[in-house]
């Protein structure tokens, strides 16, 4: 009985870890902009795919294991930095002072854009992900156990999240940030470039997505296709919203508590309507709690 | 449109619209002549989608709620017309074998209201819990209501509860039946043959041209300018003493109204209905319709409507054999291709055209009115 419990709550943190990479990218653009950027899971879907191809080429060249991991690593961040890049500029910027509905629909345009070209360029297979970290399981206790990919999910993402949070607190790009997210305006006339800072943004987000991807597509079976990034992308967003969005450490306690939540249900309630749970507590806290479990109340969030 | 009409000579209007309706009346007969009795079927479609998109246009276009899970409600509909006129129930329930031994087949007069007031119920059980959100909130649980819906559909198929059948679906539903006939019968008529598909033409027709009707009176009323002021203001909307929370709640279960009407329809005229139809890509079509057209703008969504459906067809026809004639095969796939321009086309639209294709007519529009406000009208 413990042990199921105990293996639930530590497939839940993996789960977690990776929504709450993902729901970053959302909650950063949210926060500076004001929109749900409904192509970020479409984004992760590229980065995900793109390491894929590359790792099974360098592979077959007959490269170290390792170094295949973080070569692939870079192009799927590289790829999707730019692609986030374009997405921006093309699709958002000239829409930042259309009524609210603009930008939403060009988001999801885009998001269908994406899934279409992926499907041009690798078709509508699943493709395994090369094993790229080992799978033994580690085992803790009794029947409980862990991975030593579920590790290094964790491990990464506690990384991603810490180097995010030291940029955004620390840094002058993350000063200047805070300051758009603020107000764009006036950002600028204090001497900011916000769209600079937006383009940062959008990319920082893109990159942890494209990792977010990568980690997903090995956990989760070890399968890549091109409507992969939808449901991870939703949740990654109910996850942001959870925590309160535009919030960042929101966005890492909210991608947790959904991972745990999913776990917990899956594995107590229904596996079947493991997608369902997500919904259900996007709506009860956006009753309840629309600002959040860390975002502060404002008059108008919701 | 209606002062349109009025300034135009009264005896040049009543010609254009005999024009009209004796086009919309043949064009069955042109459809089969251009393509045969699949295009016949694709003119019928288009019309359940005009429904729809008339359905949605309440919600997005005259309310400005974002409704990301629309077909939720067609599949609502669809599912009840297949519950209701199939033995499915009698096959799977003891209840139900034992007070209807044959299954139920419900006539279409008590389908068509039931099926209406079925989607109003869950557009009002959807709108209740979300009254309070705006914008992309409310599209995001719209969003998953819709795929709540569709995952229900798929798990209620288990053999101790098996109410929808699971992706397998329902088959065997039964077709429209008006006054003791069965649509699906053809009627040979000097040796043309009037096959299951005209007859739903005629049926869809009057449905969808009630539908328009229903939404120009709609847009008229009372009702639909607290939408339009809903829409473009809530708060300035609440002060002139609106009642928001009811208008939103009539805008969904309105909305949906159409929506369950449709899927009804549907249901019956292919006979077999499965979550496949109810996918979140249809609701987003949907919304394509809406948007391309023109918010609003009942014309102007009708026109989104024809374009959005004929569009992968008109690819169908069109692209592939070119492709086969420049490369030997077909590169771009019809389904990936329609995608594409679709997504495509959501972006352009609204970075040069927010307002649609279509869109309503301003004051700036027309001529005789001298406009004082040049702001409010350019585009962004």
């Amino acid at each position: 009985m413990l042990e199921t419990l105990v293996q639930t709550l530590i497939n839940g943190i993996v789960v977690g870890s990776i929504y709450a990479m993902v729901a970053l990218g959302y909650t950063m653009v949210y926060g500076i902009l004001g929109i749900i950027n409904f192509a970020h899971g479409e984004v992760m879907m590229i980065g995900a795919m793109v390491a894929m191809t590359v790792a099974t080429l360098l592979l077959k060249a007959g490269l170290p294991v390792l170094l295949v991991l973080i070569l692939a690593a870079i192009a799927a961040m590289v790829v999707c930095m730019i692609l986030s890049y374009t997405i921006e500029k093309v699709a958002y910027r000239p829409l930042r002072n259309a009524p609210k509905l603009a930008p939403l629909i060009t988001a999801i345009g885009v998001s269908f854009l994406l899934q279409s070209i992926a499907q041009l360029v690798w078709g509508l297979e699943h493709f395994p992900f090369p094993e790229l970290l080992p799978s033994k399981r580690i085992i803790l206790f009794g029947d409980v156990g862990i991975t030593m990919r579920e590790i290094v999910i964790v491990i990464v993402s506690l990384i991603m999240m810490t180097g995010l949070l030291t940029l955004v607190n620390k840094t002058k790009l993350g000063r200047a940030m805070r300051a758009t997210s603020e107000n764009v305006g006036v950002t600028g006339l204090m001497g900011v470039n916000p769209n600079k800072v937006i383009s940062a943004t959008f990319m920082i987000g893109a990159a942890l997505a494209a990792i977010a991807g990568i980690l997903y597509a090995m956990n989760a079976g070890g399968k890549v296709h091109f409507f992969m990034g939808f449901m991870p992308g939703m949740k990654a967003f109910i996850a942001a919203v959870l925590g309160g969005i535009g919030n960042i450490p929101g966005a890492v306690v909210g991608g947790l508590a959904l991972g745990l939540a999913e776990a917990l249900g899956a594995g107590y309630i229904s596996s079947e309507y493991q997608d369902v749970f997500a919904f259900v507590v996007l709506v009860v806290v956006l009753i309840f709690r629309p600002s959040g479990l860390l975002g502060q109340r404002t008059a108008d969030r919701a | 449109m209606n002062k349109l009409l009025k300034k135009m000579d009264p005896k040049e209007s009543m010609i254009g619209f005999l024009i009209a309706l004796a086009l919309l009346l043949a064009m069955p007969f042109i459809a089969k002549a251009v393509g045969g009795t699949t295009w016949v079927r694709i003119v019928d479609m288009t019309l359940l989608y005009i429904m729809l998109a008339m359905g949605l246009n309440i919600v997005v276009g005259f309310a400005g709620l974002l409704d990301l899970g629309y077909i939720a409600f067609y599949a609502v509909g669809a599912y009840m017309v297949a519950l209701l006129s199939s033995s499915h129930l009698s096959d799977n329930f003891e209840w139900a074998k034992n007070a209807f031994p044959t299954g139920l087949h419900v006539p279409l007069w008590v389908i068509v209201p039931l099926g209406a007031a079925l989607a109003a119920l869950a557009g009002i059980m959807l709108g209740t819990p979300i009254l309070k959100l705006r914008g992309d909130y409310l599209a995001l649980v719209t969003l998953g209501f819709g795929e709540i819906i569709r995952i229900f559909m798929n798990n209620l198929g288990k053999n101790d509860f098996n109410l929808t059948n699971g992706p397998r679906g329902i088959n065997r539903i039964d077709p429209v039946t008006v006054f003791g006939y069965p649509l699906d019968k053809t009627i040979e008529i000097g040796g043309y043959k009037l096959t299951k598909e005209f007859l739903y033409y005629y049926l869809f027709l009057i449905l969808a041209a009630a539908t328009v009707f229903v939404c120009y009176r709609l847009q008229k009323s009372r009702l639909g300018r607290a939408w339009m002021a809903l829409r473009e203001d809530d708060i300035a909307a609440k002060a002139m003493g609106i009642n928001v929370r009811n208008i939103k709640l009539l805008a969904f279960s309105l909305g949906a109204t159409f929506g369950g009407i449709a899927g009804g329809m549907f249901a019956s005229f292919q006979g077999f209905v499965s979550p496949e139809s109810f996918t979140y890509m249809e609701s987003i079509v949907i919304l394509a319709m809406v948007v391309l057209g023109g918010m609003g703008h009942i014309p102007g969504v009708v026109l989104g409507a024809v374009i959005m459906y004929f569009l992968p067809e008109f690819l169908r026809f069109t692209v592939e054999p070119m492709q086969k004639a420049m490369f030997g095969k077909v590169l771009l796939d019809t389904a990936i291709l329609r995608q594409m321009l679709l997504g495509l086309a959501m972006i352009l639209i609204m970075l040069y055209r927010p307002k649609g294709l279509w869109p309503t007519p301003t004051r700036e529009d027309k001529k005789d009115v001298v406009s004082t406000d040049k702001t409010a009208n350019t585009p962004a």
